[in-house]
């Protein structure tokens, strides 16, 4: 895996300062990209913050509001607590998710044929959508007419949804589910680099598998878990369809993440205003967030392989 | 592999846009009818636009009434798209902020009624009504409240009055050897009779939140009477703190308390049915439901319905409380209003349709036909056409309570503006839960109120 970001991004950046003339067709090249970026990506971002300093009820017109939706919203408990709820399923789900990727990714990185089967069907998961998956599982889950008294087995006959532990318990099971193969594949795909040459040098000075996981392979994958991880982290602050379908935010609010806070506030309690305050709160976490995981990683430009 | 951080975030936003794509429903809008083009908003000459919702029977019966219209009217044509209730939600709300609304606006009236009158973009109905008195007096004077803003009426009352309704199951009676409870306090009295045998006493969609929202309508009404919701509706300070109001919040948590609604109840939707299953194969005894439910109970619950073991009444009254038990709630109609963007001719082609189409004999017949009571006096004469005598029995109560109702208060979350309406369904999720007890909803309440 050698540089992160590609050349092409690199450009966009550069040449606007350096002037086209210079950077000569390169430059004109990436005007398509720039201009569907501005017009999808940035537009509509500068949208959001106006309308957050807006009252707008979606139907009448938009009045200036000045920093009362800033204030409402930041006085609210309700934020703080899908702030917290949101923080939850991030965190937990990325420390279910990640070493349980990495171990099936090491796995599915030898070559047998029955491997790249299961790889395939691994992946099944991520081919389905969000809400048909929370549908199938809330089906499954029901404490009445599920799995659990339908096959008579009381373990699995619990409020799962109604009660706010196992509610983000079946989340974060369902979400792990879902997006494992994803980040296997990913590991895959990294594992898959690392030279043969490595280990066969552990394995000369004795080095043992576990030995060789934790020194060649885990080093070695830094920068693949740094990606994975920023996929996750910042992924996890979009949950919205399964949440909405599987729980509502409920039982109470306690599967409330910010993005279903947002939802709530803007097409069903009208207040665009305030669900605009909420989508700046997501986008700059989501900003941070990223920027944070870059750093862990020092350089993320430095090739990674020596020699190559 | 040379693969950015960059594709793979566009990589997985895309499947995320595809996820959500997938969950907005199966079917798009279907346009249909009509003479030439026109777009949605606009429309040219004497046509007009009318938007409405998917589903049986309902549909069917909104289509042949624009097809009897279009069949009677060459000149003047009305041009209809249908929608799913959720995209017919987000969709009608986006059009009239553009200003790009139909003709007709289909709705449920009060607070999202009131936010399009806030905005000048309906029609003032109150003249026209004044003209076709006939009409109007053939109509429930109950489901004119929802269709009043500041005493003047924004919208018509067409199709189906649907009063909220307490069923239950006589099989399961029966086995317990029990009554149907005549007071609240015959109620509680039967919770623990039916936890014994292992029997939910109420079935109960809490997911939804609004299948909550049910029981509080009633308590209210039978305990402190219609004036305790009207304050708050009208926006009266400190309303939510009433002593019936919190009598009332006290009482459903009593029943929550001692295990009345079926185990896991707040992870059960309504949108799925379930609630109603519990119901007709007997793990719930009763169910405090919209009418609407009836049909679907009769469609999937077996002999339940057909064998006569549904029964129904009116949410009895509670001991001491001032409500009169004829007093019923729910929807008490749906409501079409006329957008005021749109052109004169198309507002006089809207209010043609209005007067001669949507509750017309055949219409009216379509409804009965279909188990539903259609918002006239006049379904009435239609009753004895109903050859099943489960379903007679049935729209005759449905159509006595509607018409006897003292007062038909209409829904609380479709009365109060959508803001007031969300925290409501808010706290009311929570009171369920025992989060927050009945002090708190009610100030929580009455942060909210006249908002």
């Amino acid at each position: 895996m050698t540089a992160v970001v590609p050349p092409g991004a690199r450009a966009v950046v550069r040449s606007p300062a350096t002037g086209a003339g210079r950077s000569g067709p390169v430059a004109w090249m990436v005007l398509p990209a720039l201009v569907m970026f501005v017009v999808f990506g940035v537009v509509p971002l500068v949208g959001v913050l106006v309308l957050s300093f807006t009252q707008w009820d979606g139907l009448g017109a938009i009045t200036p509001a000045g920093v009362s939706n800033w204030r409402v919203a930041l006085q609210d408990p309700g934020l703080y607590h899908a702030l917290w709820v949101t923080f939850e399923i991030m965190i937990l789900s990325w420390l279910v998710q990640t070493p349980m990727s990495l171990l099936l990714g090491v796995f599915l990185a030898g070559r047998q044929r029955y491997r790249a089967f299961l790889a395939v069907l691994f992946f099944i998961p991520l081919l389905l959508s969000s809400a048909a998956i929370a549908i199938t599982y809330k089906a499954l889950l029901d404490p009445n007419f599920g799995l659990g008294p339908g096959l008579h087995l009381s373990l699995l006959t619990q409020d799962w949804l109604g009660k706010s532990n196992l509610a983000i318990a079946v989340i974060i099971f369902i979400v792990s589910w879902q997006f494992i193969p994803f980040h296997s594949l990913i590991y895959q795909g990294g594992v898959r680099q690392i030279p043969v040459s490595m280990y066969e040098a552990a394995a000369i000075d004795g080095a043992g598998r576990v030995r060789q996981f934790f020194s060649i392979t885990v080093p070695q994958l830094k920068y693949t878990i740094i990606t994975s991880s920023t996929l996750m982290v910042v992924g996890s602050l979009t949950f919205f369809d399964l949440i909405f379908v599987l729980t509502a935010g409920g039982p109470g609010d306690s599967t409330r993440v910010l993005a279903l806070l947002m939802y709530q506030q803007g097409f069903q309690a009208n207040q665009m205003g305030l669900a605009s305050v909420i989508a700046v709160v997501i986008v700059v976490l989501g900003l941070l967030l990223a920027l944070l995981l870059r750093r862990l990683g020092g350089s993320t430009t430095a090739s990674q392989m020596e020699g190559m | 592999m040379t693969t950015s951080r960059r594709n793979f975030l566009r990589l997985t936003g895309g499947a995320a846009i595809a996820a959500g794509l997938a969950a907005c429903g199966t079917s798009g809008p279907q346009s249909s009818g009509g003479s030439t083009g026109g777009t949605n908003g606009g429309g040219g000459g004497g046509g007009a636009t009318y938007w409405f919702l998917t589903g049986q029977p309902q549909q069917a019966i909104r289509e042949a009434q624009v097809k009897r219209f279009n069949d009677a009217n060459s000149g003047s044509q009305l041009k209809t798209t249908e929608f799913q209730n959720d995209a017919f939600k987000q969709k009608i709300k986006t059009a009239i902020g553009a200003g790009q609304a139909p003709t007709l606006i289909w709705g449920w009236g009060g607070g999202g009624l009131k936010s399009y009158v806030d905005a000048n973009q309906v029609e003032d109905l109150t003249s026209w009504f004044g003209e076709n008195a006939e009409l109007k007096n053939g109509i429930f004077p109950s489901a004119f409240g929802a269709a009043s803003v500041g005493g003047k009426i924004y919208a018509m009352p067409v199709e189906t009055t649907t009063p909220i309704v307490l069923y239950w199951n006589k099989k399961v009676f029966e086995k317990v050897g029990a009554e149907p409870p005549k007071s609240w306090g015959d109620i509680m009295d039967l919770v623990p009779k039916f936890n014994e045998q292992n029997i939910a006493p109420f079935s109960l969609g809490g997911q939804s939140r609004w299948t909550n929202m049910m029981w509080l309508e009633f308590l209210y009404d039978r305990i402190g009477g219609p004036e305790v919701f009207q304050a708050i509706y009208d926006g009266q300070p400190d309303a939510w703190n009433d002593p019936s109001s919190i009598k009332a919040l006290t009482e459903v948590q009593n029943l929550v308390k001692a295990n009345g609604f079926i185990k896991g109840f707040s992870s059960i939707t309504a949108d799925s049915n379930a609630d109603q299953a519990l119901l007709y194969t007997g793990k719930a005894a009763m169910m405090l439901h919209g009418a609407w439910t009836y049909g679907g109970m009769k469609a999937d619950g077996g002999d339940f319905v057909t064998g006569g073991h549904l029964g129904y009444m009116n949410f009895p009254p509670v001991d001491g409380g001032k409500g009169d038990p004829s007093n019923t709630v729910g929807n008490p109609g749906q409501y079409l209003s006329i957008s005021s963007k749109a052109s004169d001719a198309e507002k006089e082609t809207a209010k043609k349709f209005l007067a001669n189409n949507t509750l017309d004999e055949a219409s009216v017949e379509e409804w009965v036909k279909s188990g539903n009571i259609p918002v006239v006096k006049s379904a009435k004469d239609k009753l004895s056409s109903v050859s099943d005598a489960n379903d007679k029995a049935w729209l005759e109560f449905v159509y006595d309570t509607s018409a006897n109702a003292k007062t038909f208060s209409q829904s609380w979350d479709q009365a109060l503006s959508p803001a007031a309406a969300e925290t409501l369904l808010d706290n009311i999720a929570k009171l369920f839960q025992l989060s927050v007890t009945p002090q708190q909803f009610a100030s929580n309440m009455n942060a909210v109120i006249g908002k």
